[in-house]
């Protein structure tokens, strides 16, 4: 296929067209996967952002901006993203640090407690927390039956469950760009700082820390993204009473087919995924 | 890799490193303790959810087994897994031919386009795609899933694959075309066969993230249901235990797929 199309291309005489030809295979080999791309995700995406502006006029995206109820959404939304994003990386950074610098044996056996859970379907992981923090769950009826709590706590339906949920899902997203970044670090340049003086907490604050940042950005971007359009586990732990940007934007479509409103909700939610990304890429690119 | 990266002075280490171990050992039991808990619920003799459980049983296995709806939506998942997987690999990989080789004006964009669908959330990208579908008539037919898959998990591969490709040295592939093979012959001998664990990794990514997609399925799929959908539906409706059972079921799947494609791929990684 790339042959034949660098054939009906190029069998060219003059300079130009040899150049042409050169290129040719790889701009044919491309134009089947682009144009694949470009009518079942282009265009459907693009489709989709016009209807939010039906009739040209922006009342979707008053609706989604200035209502209340809606604004708390977001507000929802930012919020648990970001305590998503903060917490996985508390407990993302010592793990990475612990791969990258624990003896071999001991960083394979992390990297297996990492990889098994991330292999696992998100539904599956949701699934498992309903069993661990619902009424009758595991956790209620230990503390139950040690005596410390006499009713179950709520852990169901409710922020908490949906944090817990959601972090589990994302802790290895926020591992692994880490930990790709510590295993490049030349320990010898914490040593060197310690061996001037630095104490150890120096050491890591003012050297290895910023050396591993853009692993960090690369994580916790990746984190906020993912986080910010979640909709399985709000939609199953949070009961109905977790609203994400997500699970109002299904909710538009398959009960009420509000598409204008669910476009301008989309619209949103892609631009702030787009943001992120973007200050992502600027970031990194300064720091190069 | 690892093995040359080492410590730092034992001064130190003895304070803080007994702390980090404990924590990490904290942080992994969260990750893995859910899923052991599933794996015993999905023995349990008891006819709802209940920990720990009264007796042991395969019961919940039987079920899943003879229920012909679950039977019918995993079924549908390998379908829609392996033409999804099929068509991405291959277009992935034509993509990524065309990034890594090509030197034509707006190669820049198709890099962006290439790895876009990664950065549209997925609710959006799956409310786009119903919608044209939709207004197509085509809703509740399992390929244009699969067509919708192909699209989502595209950019796995080209990642995957531009990276192979960007360490393979083409001088091979130009020593094959001097000895008077083709061009097409080289890349199919030559190339192709060197890069082969990255081909078998992103082909195994591909067919896992299609495998438990659940949003896209859900909005295409009409009555059609894929495996994950039946689950979500059973989560969100019933508390017996056979998704335990189906659960464990499914990540021995994945531990056998994980071990053949370490086999026959590279250590697949997740890429991240």
């Amino acid at each position: 296929m790339v042959a034949t199309a660098a054939a009906t291309l190029g069998g060219g005489r003059s300079r130009p067209r040899r150049v042409l030809r050169a290129h040719a295979g790889t701009l044919g080999s491309g134009s089947v996967p682009v144009l694949f791309l470009a009518a079942l995700f282009v265009y459907p995406v693009a489709r989709l952002m016009l209807f939010s502006v039906e009739g040209g006029s922006l009342k979707h995206f008053e609706r989604a901006l200035l209502d209340g109820l809606h604004v708390r959404v977001f507000i929802d939304t930012l919020r648990i993203a970001s305590l998503v994003t903060l917490l996985s990386f508390l407990l993302g950074y010592p793990v990475a640090y612990f791969l990258a610098s624990a003896p071999r044996a001991w960083a394979t056996a992390g990297l297996l407690f990492l990889i098994v859970p991330f292999w696992t379907s998100v539904l599956i992981r949701t699934y498992a927390w309903t069993v661990v923090l619902g009424r009758n769950g595991v956790i209620n009826r230990s503390l139950i039956g040690l005596g410390v709590i006499e009713e179950p706590i709520a852990m169901l339906n409710n922020e908490i469950g949906v944090l817990v949920g959601m972090v589990h899902v994302l802790v290895p997203y926020m591992v692994f760009p880490i930990f790709s970044v510590m295993r490049r670090i030349d320990p010898s340049l914490a040593q060197a700082a310690e061996g001037l003086g630095a104490s150890g907490w120096q050491s890591f604050s003012r050297v290895y820390f910023p050396l591993s940042l853009p692993g960090v950005l690369a994580g916790t971007t990746l984190v906020f993204i993912l986080s910010v359009g979640f909709f399985i586990t709000p939609a199953i732990l949070g009961g109905g009473r977790v609203i994400m940007i997500a699970v109002l934007i299904e909710r538009q479509v398959h009960e009420f087919s509000n598409w204008g409103f669910a476009a301008a909700l989309s619209a949103v939610l892609l631009a702030a995924s787009l943001a992120a990304y973007g200050a992502l890429s600027l970031a990194l690119r300064d720091r190069r | 890799m690892m093995a040359t990266a080492r410590r730092r002075p034992a001064r130190r280490s003895r304070t803080w490193q007994p702390l980090l171990y404990a924590y990490c050992a904290l942080v992994f039991a969260f990750l893995t303790a859910p899923m052991v808990v599933v794996a015993i619920v999905s023995f349990s003799s008891a006819s709802y959810l209940v920990f720990p459980p009264p007796g042991f049983s395969l019961r919940w296995y039987a079920r899943y087994l003879n229920d012909p709806i679950w039977i019918d939506a995993t079924v549908r998942s390998f379908k829609v897994g392996l033409v999804a997987t099929a068509i991405s690999t291959v277009l992935g990989t034509l993509l990524a031919f065309s990034l890594v080789r090509g030197r034509y004006p707006g190669r820049a964009i198709i890099d962006r386009l290439s790895i876009a669908p990664l950065i549209v959330p997925s609710m959006v990208y799956s409310i786009a795609v119903y919608g044209l579908f939709a207004s197509l008539r085509l809703i509740g037919s399992w390929p244009t899933i699969a067509l919708a898959h192909a699209v989502h998990i595209l950019p796995y591969v080209v990642l995957i694959v531009v990276a192979a490709l960007k360490t393979f040295d083409v001088a091979q592939e130009q020593a094959a075309m001097g000895l008077g093979a083709t061009r097409l012959g080289a890349i199919l001998r030559v190339t192709l066969p060197q890069i082969r664990p990255a081909l078998v990794s992103a082909a195994f990514l591909a067919f896992i993230s299609s495998f438990d997609e659940l949003v896209i399925a859900m909005f295409l799929g009409g009555a059609q249901m894929t495996l994950p959908k039946k689950m979500f539906d059973n989560i969100m409706t019933e508390i017996d235990p056979t998704i335990a059972a189906v659960s464990v079921l499914q990540i021995v799947l994945v531990a056998i797929a994980l071990g053949l494609a370490s086999r026959f791929g590279a250590g697949v990684k997740p890429v991240a």
